[in-house]
């Protein structure tokens, strides 16, 4: 139960999101550098709040 | 076939338990009735929906393609466009659309019984909310995720572009006021929640600087930290306000406050996002699905009796909290929970760029708004526990009930509705507040309210923490909406400057940046100041015209939806969006139409104005009331002509939509449908989903 939930909790709060992006990444441009874990989630963040996340 | 059997006998249990709760609910007169009837009636109601109704619109009016590519397939980004579990999507999308709305509007509704709203909240969702947000999602996502301004400029023309852009600005504005206006109602000489609330911010930047810097990007470490600091700032509470001292620092007005909320949605505006707006957003979501989660939980487990009659007096339209009739007044107050246009900019935004498979549209659209909906019916019944006299004692303001304890509890109890100031006090001690009185704008009720089922079902003893733990939890989500609403009017405005002069334009130009969050600022920041010293409470202004901007929303995205349906040769199923889009436009004309020519002080926004206006002329007026008078007057003028022009509006859409539908219909050129090539997904076959 909890194996199958954490998987889900961590990528719902974008826990995650940075090894999904490196995974991404291996496959989509193997060979540029990928960003670090810090340089990763600030760029993600900005762009986040770019646009409406929230309703009322 | 045995099977099949088995499964239609267990749909018509279903349907007959619905039917019986819902005519248990509906029919009751006089005993109270136990909230797990409306539990009841509105889980049986929202799963015959979603097994029925949801099923057909899939299968047959969008007639959704599951071998059909999505934008998140064929694009694979690895950003805005990921092919992501349906689950995922749903948690993401559910937490984007479930605000604050949802609990403050049914809870102001309950001054009309809770019959009028709870019917609203089932009906409006399943055939209203639902759908809109369903069809949005799917006519976006065959649209490579365009947002609702596009679509409406590409299939309708570009007055329904211009009108969504426009509608979408005047409602943040309204929205974010009038939901300062209820932190501002709740925090009101109160240290307690005042010093909770203040704690919440620094709580939020010391979170963002963990994500960012100490420990980057562990979202759930930060979240977990901040989550606790919450607890402990709930109950650091109660030991600033037991010292006189430090009570003093957080013991404050209404009007200062606001300036405070003002300053602060300033600075929220400008300060960049991973300092305040986002680790507030990730501790309010986590926040709101537990709460959310923990009140289903106590309602379930200890099913409290519902106080409030089935229908008040109020129906009449001289209801305390706001003026008008129960048509249409009680489908304008409940808007989200029911049907919400903003939702149409949710799911025509990020989400359908996470779609991995169209079949997930039903589950997500659809299932997603009837959570929603579940959610307003949760708040219907945390308002209509408390007793009758004790709920209209709390969101009366003074101006309509007196402001002494004693006017407040006689004038009450002539009502019908009997309380006493012993009553109140013990109430108002047991949560740990000085007064309870006239906190208008439902927050607090509904602290109340949660805070005697949590009370009852976890631990008398906590009441106030509870209290103030439900209040915290608003606050929290109100400021994230604050913060979030003021950062998109500011893009929208400086989009706008941009085509006056380019610089303007630029999002990472500061001057422009503080510009254009100054105007937003100032734009709801006037809002909220005139509903502070307005005596009726601004709530009884504020609400009706959010929920109108709200509704006309939800009819450019119904408009959209129905020219769209029309336009593909389906026009044998526009009625599907046609309807809840002619009853969306019935209801917002009849309020917009009230609120322009009722002669009631209460309702009609021009009968308000001249009759202070008068007053002031006589010289009736009492001194303090004289000074505010004329910017009253002016607020009550420029609500009016604002409210016109959210009409104007509604129905230039409308008549837009059946000319673009006429014209297709008698073979006319109509703008092409945009909807993106056919393109067979590569996931299904080689894809184990679940």
């Amino acid at each position: 139960m909890w194996q199958k939930l954490w998987p889900i909790l961590r990528q719902l709060s974008g826990d995650d999101a940075y090894e999904r992006y490196l995974a991404h990444h291996a496959k989509a441009h193997p060979e540029e550098p990928a960003l670090a874990r810090k340089e990763f989630f600030q760029r993600e963040q900005e762009r986040k709040w770019n646009g409406i996340r929230r309703c009322c | 076939m045995n099977n099949n059997f088995t499964r239609s006998l267990a749909w018509f249990m279903v349907a007959i338990l619905g039917a019986f709760a819902l005519s248990g609910i509906a029919l009751n007169r006089g005993e109270s009735i136990n909230a797990i009837w409306l539990i009841a009636a509105a889980a049986c109601i929202y799963a015959l929906a979603y097994r029925f109704y949801a099923a057909w619109i899939a299968a047959s009016v969008l007639t959704l393609d599951e071998t059909r590519a999505t934008p998140a397939e064929r694009y694979d980004d690895g950003r805005d466009f990921v092919p992501t579990n349906r689950w995922i999507v749903f948690g993401h999308h559910f937490a984007a659309i479930a605000g604050p709305g949802p609990l403050i509007g049914p809870t102001l509704a309950a001054q009309f019984g809770y019959l009028p709203g709870t019917l609203w909240i089932l009906i409006g969702a399943v055939l209203g909310g639902c759908v809109q947000d369903m069809t949005t999602l799917f006519f976006s996502t065959r649209r490579n995720g365009r947002s609702l301004g596009q679509m409406a400029r590409d299939e309708l023309g570009p007055i329904g572009g211009i009108a969504a852009l426009v509608g979408t600005l005047m409602i943040m504005v309204i929205l974010i006021a009038v939901l300062g206006l209820v932190v501002v109602n709740a925090m009101k000489h109160s240290p307690w929640a005042t010093s909770t609330v203040a704690a919440t911010i620094p709580i939020a930047m010391l979170v963002g600087l963990y994500m960012r810097n100490i420990r980057p990007g562990r979202v759930l470490e930060g979240s977990i930290i901040g989550l606790g600091l919450l607890l402990l700032a709930v109950a650091g509470g109660r030991w600033i306000n037991d010292d006189a001292t430090l009570r003093v620092i957080f013991d404050h007005e209404g009007l200062t406050l606001a300036w405070f909320v003002i300053g602060y949605g300033f600075l929220a505006a400008i300060l960049p996002v991973w300092m305040l707006l986002a680790p507030r957003d990730y501790l309010s979501t986590f926040m709101k699905l537990g709460t959310i989660l923990l009140l289903a939980i106590a309602i379930i487990v200890m099913q409290p009796e519902i106080r409030m009659p089935a229908l008040t007096r109020f129906i009449d339209g001289s209801g305390p909290i706001f003026g008008g009739s129960v048509f249409p007044f009680v489908f304008i107050t409940i808007a989200c929970g029911a049907v919400s246009g903003f939702h149409a900019l949710v799911a025509s935004g990020t989400t359908p760029k996470l779609l991995a498979n169209e079949r997930d549209i039903r589950m997500i659209g659809y299932g997603g708004m009837l959570l929603e909906s579940f959610v307003a019916i949760m708040a219907m019944i945390a308002a209509t526990v408390l007793d009758p006299g004790v709920f209209f004692a709390i969101n009366s303001p003074a101006g309509v009930v007196g402001k002494a304890a004693a006017d407040a509890v006689a004038t009450i109890s002539s009502w019908g509705f009997p309380v006493t100031v012993e009553q109140m006090e013990r109430l108002a001690h047991e949560m740990g507040e000085a007064t309870l009185f006239a906190r208008t704008g439902g927050a607090p009720s509904l602290a109340v309210g949660m805070a005697s089922i949590f009370g009852s079902a976890f631990g008398q003893g906590m009441l106030a923490m509870w209290y103030h733990f439900a209040i915290m939890f608003e606050a929290v989500f109100i400021l994230t909406t604050l913060d979030a609403g003021t950062r998109v009017g500011r893009f929208m405005l400086q989009d706008f400057l941009g085509n006056l002069w380019p610089r303007l334009g630029r999002t990472s130009w500061y001057p422009s940046v503080i510009l254009s969050s100054a105007l937003i600022v100032a734009a709801w920041g006037y809002f909220l100041y005139i509903g502070v010293i307005d005596p009726n409470g601004g709530v009884n202004i504020l609400w009706p015209l959010f929920g109108i901007s709200n509704q006309m929303l939800a009819a450019i995205a119904l408009s959209v939806g129905t020219g769209i349906l029309v336009k593909s040769g389906k026009f044998r199923f526009a009625w599907v969006t046609g309807i809840p889009l002619t009853w969306l436009a019935i209801i917002t004309t009849a309020a917009a139409w009230e609120k322009l020519t009722s002669d009631d002080v209460r309702i009609g926004f021009f009968a308000a104005a001249n009759d202070l206006a008068a007053k002031l002329a006589d010289g009736a007026l009492p001194p303090e009331k004289a000074a505010v008078a004329p910017q009253l007057i002016f607020n009550q003028q420029l609500d009016a002509w604002l409210t016109l022009f959210f009409v104007l509006l509604l129905w230039i859409i409308i008549l837009d939509m059946l000319r673009v539908c006429s014209r297709h219909l008698r073979g006319k050129p109509v703008p092409p449908c945009t909807e993106s090539a056919h393109e067979p997904s590569r996931l299904v076959e080689n894809w184990v989903r679940d």
